[in-house]
């Protein structure tokens, strides 16, 4: 009984630190190659953040990415001169593409510090993943662990653990 | 409540206590000098000035590539341009010299960017993915596993989104594993020995300037070699005695007549592709062409305008690398090449394994917060080859250019899949994968 017990709260602890534990927004390839996350609210997330900061957030990062790569005059103008120059000119001068990245790390670090990190949760910038996915993850894991894990180990031994209050 | 109660319990005394790494190394071992993320990289590559350069490991024929092109240009600097100075204009080395800095430096380009390769997917992604994939049949270690495809469309064009087991991720439309270099590369065009790199999004725009630019070159000095020896030739000389006056001239003739007819069909080629924003790969496969039996089908990339493809091509901005080659590899990121297994025993319930599994659970969450349990299918599909998206494949489509290319030293046997050390037939491998994707879960039968 003392084992199967253990094994119950093994299972919740599992469950709830695997919910609390890292969110993957994937692409939206429907748009073609261009970078562009989905706006879909996980379901992991409903008791963390509401809805509308969280489509927020990831909108603001996919018209910084459309910014990023429009093909426009400014960009035009930028290959004319690299393909002149043999493109040497990437290694003297930033380009738009990395101009954007950097405001879009700010951005990033700006929503944690005034959205996420007061709810628990973190999000980490998508070039550190490759451009594959936007990741949440609980800020709070460690603690919800710890304290789940207490009543596992007084479920699962013999012994009286607590200490008198 | 209860958890309070317990919190009161000083954590030290109840969990065996960790041995925490000593700050400092004993004295005996010399500190660990702290590693760049290239060293550690899984793919085939190489890298030179301390990771700021990337090529392939296997350099193909790059050395061949750059002997010749400096062989044949110094030949012509050397014994046909004073001769041509004197007697027609100066600016015939000039030309070639810009010609030259062209064709070298959008070779070194092409074959030490990074051509877009996608990094692999840390552990807790793979975890994620398998999550949301169901396999039926299960784990076995003994035979591979239906392909994963999931569907998107692009532009109303369903494409098929496949599934890498080497890199364990859904690769992007357009992208391709390259076996020789064991990475996802972004819009892979093909692999190129003669450069010794892939050529992906992020190097096409240099490697079509070294073509084209080497088009002209070899014209340029074919031209001009022909011109010299046919003023030699006059007054009654004869071509032999033009030929016994400048020897060098004869090997640059050969090596130009050659190279001219490939390097400009090549050009030819990637032109087209560029106009139609194609690449080599879906070219050959003929993803778009209907060669399948598709109907309907149109390249979904394409903008339908030449001047608008070729813009975006050659002159849309520059995408950053993805990989971090320069970065530091984090003192205990050894956790992350193992995937944290949290499977305690059912059986036991003694007090010491209980806390050495919640001890376990401690340090993972601390640290990497893996809590779910390793896929039983990501070590043995790691082990198993990836199957190749070498282009071009056997000649099934005889591209002329492509298989002249640049055949005037080597047999394109390059080409052929015996450079392959993957898997012997990468194209009927990938017929009979299009049959099992039919086969694909429902639940990954269309995403939005």
């Amino acid at each position: 009984m003392t084992t199967e017990l253990f094994l119950h709260n093994l299972q919740e602890l599992r469950h709830s630190a695997s919910l609390a534990n890292k969110v993957f927004i994937q692409r939206d390839y429907t748009d073609g190659t261009v970078c562009k996350f989905q706006t879909k609210f996980p379901s992991e997330l409903e008791s963390r953040i509401e809805r509308t900061l969280f489509e927020d957030t990831v909108k603001t990062l996919n018209n910084y990415y459309a910014e990023a790569e429009k093909i426009g005059g400014q960009s035009y103008l930028e290959g004319c001169l690299a393909c002149l120059t043999i493109y040497l000119i990437f290694l003297c001068i930033e380009t738009r593409y990395e101009k954007v990245l950097k405001n879009i790390s700010r951005y990033i670090q700006e929503q944690n510090e005034k959205v996420y990190a007061p709810r628990g949760l973190l999000i980490t910038d998508p070039i550190q993943r490759g451009m594959r996915v936007v990741s949440l993850q609980s800020l709070q894991t460690s603690v919800c662990v710890c304290e789940c894990m207490w009543s596992v180990e007084a479920a699962c031994s013999s012994e009286a653990v607590v200490s008198p209050p | 409540m209860k958890n309070h109660e317990y919190q009161q319990i000083d954590p030290q005394a109840l969990v065996t206590p960790t041995p925490t790494p000593p700050p400092r190394p004993l004295p005996e071992h010399k500190p660990r000098r702290a590693r760049r993320r290239w060293e550690v990289f899984p793919g085939k590559n190489r890298f030179c000035c301390d990771g700021r350069m990337i090529a392939a490991r296997q350099s193909g024929v790059l050395p061949l590539t750059l002997g010749l092109i400096l062989l044949t240009s110094g030949l012509f600097f050397i014994f046909d341009c004073p001769f041509l100075v004197k007697h027609l204009t100066s600016c015939i080395p000039a030309i070639g010299g810009v010609l030259f800095v062209f064709v070298i430096i959008s070779l070194l380009q092409t074959s030490f960017t990074d051509p877009g390769i996608l990094p692999r997917a840390t552990p807790e992604e793979a975890a994620d993915i398998e999550k949301q994939i169901d396999n039926p049949t299960g784990s076995s270690s003994s035979y591979r596993p239906p392909p994963r495809t999931k569907e998107v469309v692009i532009n109303q064009q369903v494409v098929k989104l496949k599934y890498c087991f080497t890199c364990k991720i859904f690769r992007p439309p357009r992208t391709s594993h390259c076996s020789l270099c064991d990475n996802c590369v972004e819009r892979f065009d093909h692999h190129c020995p003669w450069v010794g790199n892939c050529v992906g999004k992020r190097n096409y725009r240099f490697f079509y300037t070294f073509i084209i630019s080497l088009s002209f070159l070899t014209a340029f000095i074919f031209g001009c070699v022909t011109t010299h020896l046919t003023l030699r030739s006059q007054g009654g000389n004869g071509l032999v005695f033009a030929l016994q006056a400048s020897p060098a001239s004869a090997l640059e003739l050969v090596v130009c007549f050659f190279s001219v007819w490939s390097i400009l069909g090549l050009s030819g080629f990637h032109t087209y592709l560029v106009a139609t924003n194609l690449t080599t790969n879906e070219d050959i496969k003929g993803s778009w062409s209907g060669k399948s039996g598709n109907e309907d089908v149109g390249n979904p990339y394409s903008y339908n305008s030449i001047i608008k493809n070729c813009c975006s091509v050659l002159c849309g901005p520059m995408p950053p690398s993805l990989i971090d080659r320069r970065g530091f590899v984090p003192s205990d990121d050894s956790v992350q090449t193992s995937p944290v297994e949290i499977e305690l025993p059912a059986a036991k319930n003694d007090i010491n394994m209980c806390t050495q599994g919640t001890k376990g659970l401690l340090e993972t969450a601390s640290r990497s917060p893996l809590l779910t349990s390793s896929c039983p299918q990501a070590k043995p599909q790691a082990v198993l080859e990836p199957l190749p998206e070498i282009v071009p494949e056997p000649p099934k489509t005889p591209h002329k250019h492509h298989s002249h290319h640049r055949s005037k030293a080597k047999q394109s046997a390059h080409h052929t899949p015996k450079t392959s050390n993957s898997s012997p037939r990468p194209y009927h491998s990938h017929s009979s994968r299009r049959k099992d994707s039919k086969n694909r879960d429902p639940k990954f039968s269309s995403l939005r």
